[in-house]
């Protein structure tokens, strides 16, 4: 029994750091149509910044510049490549993403080369123990956090103008700008909050029982895409979290 | 309200570089004033005002020569939310409600090009007042709305913007008699109260009973311009619209005293149109 309910809340907390990802990716589908492929990309990089600056910096910090990083480079994208070809096929910007991915994915994969780093996480490798039941502080963590993380995202979604501004531009891109809404602003806010969300699931993806980062770590992001696609297909409120 | 005139000058559109939907038009809409534009379908109505807003772009359209200014500053070039914030809104035709938000939050939505947020309240108190329904289906999903329910929402949704002009494409589009005439009565209220109107109707009797000045726009230019009053007495407009021999308009039998002011005095030309 107990190694039952272990499974399940091993199973959840896994699933809510998949939900981070395909939070981020749904996102930027809704409000820009665009499939974005450097997903698993942005991750990484938000990962390895994160494990590069933790020992001078603290985790903390190390974290907040990891997200940052990762929004940065999620608006850089958006601006940089995206920006232009704002009319064109979403088609052909989805195979520009790949594009993106695979320059991202190379060269952070270079760098990491063979090694394995630890993101310098303050749970390390402790369990806890509640009446049999022994399960990893890592996956409590990740729990609460993608929990709390998609709460205030469905909250705010729903609730503010920010909220508001992207749905109708996700419904009526021509009539949302007709009502004043700045759809650069919306896109570039999109990618910038996928990238963030990445980077926090790239911590959970990367500590105990994952022995750390390394370059297969955006493999594992990727398991995402069946739930972002499939999620994607409604809009995200009031639905699956997973969504 | 008002903030000066909006004058279109020489206005040429074009989608794609090869479709051109204007050629060399210019209209004044003088501030407080109701201005009609008339026209068949195809003859460049959307496309003038899609040139006003700032939106040709999402068509792959956009203007050759000429351009728009309000009270002597250029809107051409400008993007659809700046536009917005110089006072110049529009309805765009087919109502295009956020079907998925409800009723409050298209008005939420309508509100966020508002120049400054102070005034939203009294904005969203006006929108109830000329349109007490919206209230009353506040939280329901603006899809399941009506018709006429949609158009007053989109109408609405505008006037949280406080424009000091509204561009309104076709509002009767498609609604009984009834609920245009209420539409129109509406318009004509806004006015009132000081926002200017750039209206633009296949439904002539309406158009020219709201209207001070009517343009008619034919494949893409300017056929002919003048006082509403003039356009309804005289033949002009009948001659186009209707074709010489076309026989009289029929007209609703026992509609009620609200159609009749959709259709207009018996003189004026009723506009034979499709829907759907
Ligand atoms: N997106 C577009 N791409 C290419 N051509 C277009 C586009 N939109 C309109 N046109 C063309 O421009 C011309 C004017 O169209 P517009 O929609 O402005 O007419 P309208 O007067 O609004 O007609 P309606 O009464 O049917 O709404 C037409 O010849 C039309 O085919
Ligand atoms: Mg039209």
């Amino acid at each position: 029994m107990s190694t039952f309910v272990e499974l399940v809340v091993n199973g959840v907390s896994m699933g809510s750091v998949y939900a981070l990802i395909a939070l981020g990716f749904v996102i930027i589908f809704k409000a820009t149509e665009v499939v974005n492929f450097a997903h698993a990309s942005l991750l990484l990089a938000g990962g390895y910044v994160t494990a590069v600056l933790h020992d001078d910096l603290g985790f903390l910090l190390a974290l907040g510049a990891g997200i940052a990083a990762a929004a940065g480079a999620g608006a850089l994208v958006e601006v940089l490549v995206l920006r232009r070809a704002r009319v064109e096929n979403h088609a052909v910007l989805a195979i520009v993403t790949i594009g993106v991915d695979i320059v991202l994915t190379t060269e952070l994969t270079r760098r990491i080369g063979t090694e394995v780093l630890s993101l310098g996480d303050p749970w390390r490798d402790r369990i806890v123990t509640v009446a049999g039941v022994s399960v990893a502080e890592t996956r409590i963590a990740a729990l609460v956090t993608a929990t709390v993380l998609i709460t205030a995202f469905l909250l705010a979604f729903r609730h503010t103008s920010w909220g508001v501004a992207m749905r109708a531009a996700a419904e009526d891109g021509e009539t949302a700008a007709l009502m004043g809404v700045r759809l650069t602003r919306v896109s570039l806010g999109a990618w910038a909050l996928a990238g963030a969300l990445a980077a926090v699931a790239a911590l959970f993806l990367t500590v105990f029982p994952t022995p750390g980062l390394d370059r297969g770590t955006s493999f594992a992001a990727m398991k995402a895409f069946p739930a972002a696609i499939l999620g994607g297909s409604t809009p995200p409120p009031a639905r699956s979290p997973a969504a | 309200m008002a903030s000066g005139n909006l004058e279109v000058r020489d206005l040429s559109v074009s989608y794609g570089r090869a479709v051109r939907a204007l050629r060399g038009v210019s209209l004044d809409v003088p501030a407080g004033s109701v201005t009609a534009v008339l026209g068949a379908n195809g003859a460049g109505k959307t496309s003038l005002l899609r040139a006003i807003s700032g939106t040709l772009p999402f068509h792959r359209g956009g203007v050759d020569a000429g351009g728009v200014r309000l009270g002597g500053r250029a809107l051409t070039g400008l993007r659809p939310a700046a536009v917005v914030r110089t006072g110049v809104v529009q309805v765009p035709e087919g109502r295009r409600v956020f079907g998925r938000l409800t009723v409050e939050e298209n008005l939420k939505a309508g509100a966020l090009g508002a120049r400054g947020r102070a005034g939203t309240a009294e904005a969203r108190a006006r929108v109830l007042d000329l349109f007490p329904v919206l209230a009353e289906r506040a939280r329901q999903r603006a899809g399941l709305l009506s018709g006429g329910e949609q158009q007053m929402l989109a109408i609405g949704r505008a006037l949280m913007a406080r424009p000091s002009v509204l561009l309104l494409d076709e509002p009767t589009l498609g609604l009984a008699p009834l609920v245009a005439a209420r539409i129109g009565a509406t318009v004509a209220e806004i006015n009132r109260q000081g926002t200017s109107v750039l209206l633009v109707e296949q439904n002539a009797a309406l158009a020219l009973e709201l209207a001070s000045t009517a343009y008619v726009l034919e494949v893409g230019e300017v056929a002919a311009r003048g006082a509403s009053a003039d356009l309804a007495a005289g033949d002009e407009l009948r001659r186009r619209y209707l074709g010489a021999a076309a026989p009289p308009t029929e007209r609703g039998e026992d509609t009620g005293d609200a159609a009749d002011a959709a259709a207009g005095r018996g003189d004026r030309p009723t506009l034979a149109r499709w829907t759907g």
